[in-house]
């Protein structure tokens, strides 16, 4: 973190830092001052700025800064087609990619009307949930790691390390999956794959807990945490908070229980909330989700249905390949399909899931070519992020990191 | 009643002078209207106790490249009461610059902050009285808004300053 002069800062920014005074900032004799944090900072999670108006050692007002890793998803959405932007959304989140795979691959199929045949769903359900227990084992590591607690995180990484081991015999790759495939998955599960998952489930809650004992009986990360950045239950939702921030205010709100997609209303699981709003509330909140995650996978993989994981419709997915090599029509569908597009009907939708960061979401705007006229990502993060300066003003400085970790931002979703 | 009766029923109701079209596409409800009545549909709907709209999930825009009426305005906004999502949209009528404008409902919804200067950075509309309107994620000095139609996918050369050394 650096001290600012007033030449350095916008006057853009400076004037929303400065709005309700009218000090200056290089007057060294004035005990306020400005303080650079990010975007290269261990604690910001990626390439977040934040300015800081301090009085001493508390932050008067806050300006987040975004955009730093702003690659325009956007605007390369509205010039591929549908299949061709799955790799891209792995890097959006790029700690859950699996669920913004999902989430693509869903919106797509309600935009063209179709549905994957049950087991591709089942599927889908059980890499949803592992990649929000993977992204929530991240979340609290480094949590805990911004507050000082380093063994927590080697803990968590070791866990999600065995996520990422399912992934790679899932789909041959740990972290840019791309494994979904409009109206299906890319292959089926391997039973190398499901057994290494059941056996992922067995022995992830006792190693959890050991995880959590580092945790909750350690004084210190209690106390940098309980009673910082409370946000209240209406605030959080008028500013538009979704997912385990939210929920850690009170409100009941999950999109799996909400408008189910799916087959997550045929799951058994609890909706975790708490009622504290601060950020101790915000990683009990993950770390008892992991645990629902995890009861979700186990009757998943119990209900797994047998059958195709991939729609036969040549006209609208891709045929198979064998049928392919062997067929006149596939080959012309699939030709059609690589080179112009799946061509869904004109028309509009907005289909969300409940990612790991809260509400992920996809709009699109079709006018019935092989690429989406608009495309607009709801990405939680960024809107989660909104809330930063409500909750780190009249904290002190090194409340601001524990604020931010308890916010989980990914910059690569927030900044699309 | 269905709850999409519910909302258009109401609307109508309570604004017998705006014209309301309603379209219904996979099940999704999608309203339109004149871009006047923004602020007050938005308030009716949020604090209406039979609806509470209290969500604001996403606002965004849509360039149809077209000579008239260029832009059109998307609000998604969520109930927690009916665990419904509807769509606003209204359409920004005219053809010069200065049309290519909307009042703000950060009055209404403060998650709108964002989402409205997201919107500006990317297409340029403007949301008259909002608080804070800056760019989101283009540097300050750029001159472009990356999102419209006539800005090409390579970008424009130079059209970003390096930092001084």
């Amino acid at each position: 973190m650096e001290k600012l002069t007033k030449e350095q800062i916008h006057p853009k920014i400076l004037e929303t830092l400065l709005a309700d005074t009218n000090i200056t900032v290089d007057d060294a004799l004035e005990n306020e001052m400005v303080l650079n944090m990010g975007p290269q900072h261990p604690a910001t999670h990626g390439v977040l700025r934040v300015l800081l108006r301090l009085d001493g050692e508390t932050v008067i007002s806050s300006v987040p800064e975004l955009g730093y890793l702003h690659r325009g998803y956007e605007k390369m959405a509205e010039n591929m087609s549908y299949y061709e932007f799955i790799p891209h959304t792995d890097r959006l989140d790029y700690l859950s990619p699996m669920a913004n795979n999902v989430a693509w691959v869903l919106a797509v199929e309600k935009l063209a009307g179709i549905e994957a045949p049950p087991r591709a769903q089942y599927i889908r359900m059980i890499i949803a949930e592992l990649a929000r227990i993977a992204s929530h084992l991240v979340a609290i590591g480094a949590l805990a790691m911004d507050v000082g607690a380093l063994t927590v995180f080697l803990w968590t990484l070791r866990e999600r390390e065995k996520i990422l081991d399912v992934w790679d015999i899932l789909c041959g790759a740990r972290f840019t999956n791309s494994y979904t495939r409009i109206g299906g998955v890319a292959n089926d599960a391997q039973p190398e794959a499901l057994a290494k998952i059941r056996w992922f489930i067995d022995q992830f809650e006792e190693n959890m807990d050991e995880c959590e004992r580092l945790l909750n009986s350690n004084r210190i990360f209690v106390e940098r945490l309980d009673g910082i950045g409370v946000i209240s239950k209406d605030d959080a939702i008028d500013l538009g908070m979704t997912g385990p921030s939210l929920r850690g205010s009170g409100v009941e709100f999950d999109l799996r229980r909400n408008t189910p997609y799916l087959f997550y209303k045929d799951m058994d699981f609890r909706v975790v909330t708490y009622n504290e709003g601060d950020a101790l509330a915000r990683y009990f909140v993950r770390a008892d989700e992991t645990r629902e995650s995890v009861k979700i996978i186990r009757q998943a993989l119990d209900k797994l249905p047998g059958g195709d994981v991939l729609l036969n419709q040549p006209k609208k997915v891709l045929p198979k390949k064998t049928e392919i090599y062997s067929r006149m029509e596939e080959l012309i569908h699939d030709f059609m399909i690589v080179n112009f597009g799946i061509n869904p009907p004109e028309g509009e939708i907005y289909s969300a899931i409940e990612g790991s960061k809260g509400e992920l979401g996809f709009y699109f705007v079709s006018k019935g070519d092989g690429k989406p006229w608009k495309c607009k990502i709801r990405s939680p993060s960024f809107v989660n992020l909104q809330s930063l300066s409500k909750l780190i003003n009249g904290h002190m400085v090194s409340d601001v990191v524990a604020i931010i970790g308890s916010i989980d931002p990914i910059m690569g979703e927030a900044d699309k | 009643m269905d709850i999409k009766d519910l909302v258009v029923s109401k609307l109508k109701e309570k604004f017998p002078e705006i014209n309301f079209e309603t379209s219904e596409f996979r099940d999704e409800l999608t309203v339109s209207f004149d871009k006047q009545n923004i602020v007050d549909v938005c308030r009716f709907l949020k604090e209406d106790p039979e609806l509470e709209f209290r969500l604001c999930e996403d606002v965004t825009a849509i360039d149809w490249a077209a000579r008239k009426n260029r832009f059109t305005v998307v609000y998604h906004i969520f109930t927690l009461k009916h665990n419904f999502r509807l769509r606003l949209k209204v359409p920004l009528i005219g053809s010069e610059e200065s049309d290519w404008s909307v009042d703000t409902v950060t009055t209404v919804w403060k998650s709108a902050n964002w989402a409205e200067r997201e919107v500006y950075d990317m297409y340029g509309i403007k949301f008259a009285g909002h608080p804070d309107l800056r760019r989101m994620y283009m540097p300050e000095d750029f001159e472009y808004y990356p999102l419209r139609k006539d800005f090409p996918l390579m970008g424009i050369p130079g059209s970003l300053s390096l930092p001084k050394k």
